[in-house]
């Protein structure tokens, strides 16, 4: 039966992406892949497409053409919340969580059931929600600001809830737009704990400027400009590459 | 163990203090027809109810809530008028039996759309079905092209104007500009005198607990947490896996339903519809009802809406013309002073204080009426 080789399934593949705001292309026939429980970091200058290439996975830009095809499904023709029902889960750049609302309530809500307006309406903070949030808010550092208004958070600590409250979602794929950026160092090590802790069992996709924090995480990493790659592979060959020197870290 | 209650300790009382005020307090001390003047406010109150839900929670502004009202009322007022209008009442009429308005525009027999009102049972399915899926059809048409915020207000602005064009074109339907007027029974029962108009209120009353039993229970439920999770970080929610728009219709739609509601006791309790309580003005002064009330407070939006009622009416037996500028000073004030109007007044300067008395009497013991999203439904752990 077998012919040839068997290609390993991608949990992640995007194929000639192509997204284009008024003729300009942000993100221009873009192709990668990611695999099952793989750390990849998305870096590169300002304008490269990063954000870009998030907001096409998750939904909230549609692409021009190309493919993103996540275990088999097509992303591109499906909702937002059909792609997160799917498995994704995104982080935005600055901290997107609910201020008028308690820590808890936040992490409540990123709770997978009840996502229909009825289920809202009947939903029940039962055992399981409750340990669910409790066991989340631990590994956050948050534990015992659960009732604490979330507006009243530190700005690291926002960053944090908005990991958490991915994590509730438990998603197969999760995508973070630079997570440690505005943190102080200490935070940032929290961070790097935190975020080496819950990438087992699922792939990460991370945009990050931060050199150190993106050698303490990547197993792969890409480097996008004007909209395209210009390398891809291990931090050491990428951190080598001499087209990468001259358009981005040389700086 | 105190999450998602349906109602805490502080707001059972808040409730109980305004039922005793509209069930004992308010029929004690006042004459019928002063009590009658209640009791319109009290259908507004159904308005602002919804809007707290619509507006203060979900944070769509609707300037087109009379559009709702009017449907409740209109849907009330064509079963009333079809039984104020038997042959035996219109036998001086070229043609008997059809409402009066429709014989003077020469319109010969009821319009088919007309029949169905002849049953109680299918108005009162309609006062509640017609707003109902009308919200639900302008909804879906603006949610899901997610058309929001401003654009969402003119839009129903636009509504409300274009609906008072239409009853007041289409006269020979509906009564035009002057409305639907001399109402007279339900079912048999004269609506008119004072009994009557005391038994209605009780009856309003009644059901505007059930509005605000109903709002309190959306509030505590993970809807309500959602409804202002979205007022904030509407992208956050969605890319939690909600679908955004049906969460903003479902808001929508309780608005209107209440303000259907409110219509109809209207009907009932004044004995009249028209045109004059469709259009943007009235809308607009429903808006300021709650924004004084307190647009995030449930017992602030009746308040609110007797307050400026009663405003409305000493100061326009006295002044006419000066009510216009008063109320919208009012709402300048509201709007740049006290944000979250009545409601809020009474959490940062009256509550603390009641709060300090009690607690130098007896420690630990809480008080008062005002709800506040932050500070409650927090998780007691």
């Amino acid at each position: 039966m077998l012919i040839g080789h068997q290609p390993k399934p991608f949990l992640l593949a995007v194929e000639g992406l192509t997204v284009s705001f008024d003729g300009f292309k942000a993100v221009n026939d873009l192709s990668f892949y990611v695999e099952e429980n793989e750390i990849r970091v998305i870096i590169g200058p300002n304008g490269a497409g990063k954000t870009t290439v998030l907001d096409l996975i998750c939904g909230k830009t549609k692409a021009t053409s190309g493919s993103i095809a996540f275990r088999g499904k097509e992303l591109t023709k499906l909702k937002e919340n059909q792609i997160v029902k799917a498995g994704v889960g995104r982080k935005f750049q600055t901290p997107s969580i609910y201020d008028d609302l308690t820590v808890f309530e936040n992490l409540e809500i990123s709770f997978p059931r009840g996502r229909t307006v009825f289920g809202a309406l009947t939903f029940t903070r039962d055992a399981v929600v409750r340990d669910r949030v409790h066991e989340v808010a631990e590994m956050i550092f948050l534990k015992d600001r659960l009732d604490m208004s979330a507006a009243l958070l530190s700005h690291g600590q926002k960053q944090w809830l908005e990991i958490g409250m991915l994590l509730i979602q438990d998603p197969d794929l999760l995508m973070l737009d630079e997570p440690v950026a505005g943190m102080s160092v200490s935070e940032r090590a929290k961070t790097a704990e935190l975020l080496n802790r819950i990438i087992k069992d699922r792939s990460v996709l991370v945009i990050e400027h931060d050199m150190k924090f993106v050698e303490d995480i990547a197993h792969k990493v890409t480097v996008l400009h004007q909209g395209q790659i210009l390398s891809e592979g291990t931090m050491e060959k990428v951190k080598n590459d001499p087209k990468v020197i001259e358009v981005y870290l040389g700086h | 163990m105190t999450d998602n209650r349906f109602t805490n300790r502080s707001e059972l009382i808040g409730i109980l203090v305004l039922a005793v005020f509209l069930v004992v307090i308010l029929p004690l001390c006042l004459d019928v027809f002063r009590l009658n003047l209640v009791a319109k406010y009290l259908t507004y109150a159904f308005v602002a109810l919804g809007l707290v839900i619509c507006w203060g929670y979900g944070g769509i502004l609707s300037l087109g809530q009379g559009v709702f009202f009017g449907l409740g009322g209109y849907c009330m007022a064509m079963f009333l008028k079809l039984e104020a209008s038997s042959v035996e009442n219109t036998k001086i009429q070229s043609t008997p039996g059809i409402p009066d308005f429709m014989d003077w525009n020469q319109i010969t027999s009821l319009p088919l759309f007309w029949q169905p009102f002849h049953s109680l049972t299918f108005t009162i399915a309609a006062v509640i079905l017609v707003p109902g899926l009308f919200a639900l059809v302008i909804g879906a048409a603006m949610f899901k092209r997610r058309v929001g915020g401003t654009y969402f207000a003119i839009i129903t602005q636009a509504v409300a104007a274009i609906l008072t064009i239409l009853i007041v074109g289409q006269q020979g339907y509906t009564g035009g500009i002057n409305g639907m007027t001399d109402l007279r029974t339900l079912k048999g029962w004269d609506i008119r005198p004072d009994h009557a108009k005391v038994v209605l209120y009780f009856f309003e009353v009644g059901l505007l607990f059930i509005c605000i039993l109903i709002a309190q229970f959306i509030r505590h439920s993970k809807l309500g947490r959602i409804l202002v999770a979205m007022r904030d970080q509407e992208d956050r929610v969605r890319f939690s896996g909600y679908s955004v728009a049906n969460f903003k219709i479902f808001a929508f739609c309780v608005g209107a339903i209440f303000a259907a509601i409110g219509g109809a006791m209207f009907a009932l309790q004044v004995g009249f519809m028209s045109p004059s309580f469709v259009g943007i003005v009235p809308s607009i002064e429903m808006v300021i009802y709650t924004a004084v009330g307190g647009r995030l407070s449930i017992l602030g939006a009746v308040y609110g809406t007797m307050l400026v009622n009663f405003a409305k009416t000493s100061l326009s037996e006295s002044f006419p013309e000066l009510w216009l500028f008063g109320l919208g000073g009012l709402f300048i004030a509201v709007v740049l002073a006290f944000p979250n109007g009545l409601a809020g007044i009474w959490q940062d300067h009256v509550q603390p204080r009641i709060d300090r008395l009690i607690s130098s009497r007896k420690p630990k013991s809480e008080s008062g009426w005002t709800d506040n999203s932050v500070a409650d439904g927090a998780p007691a752990e």
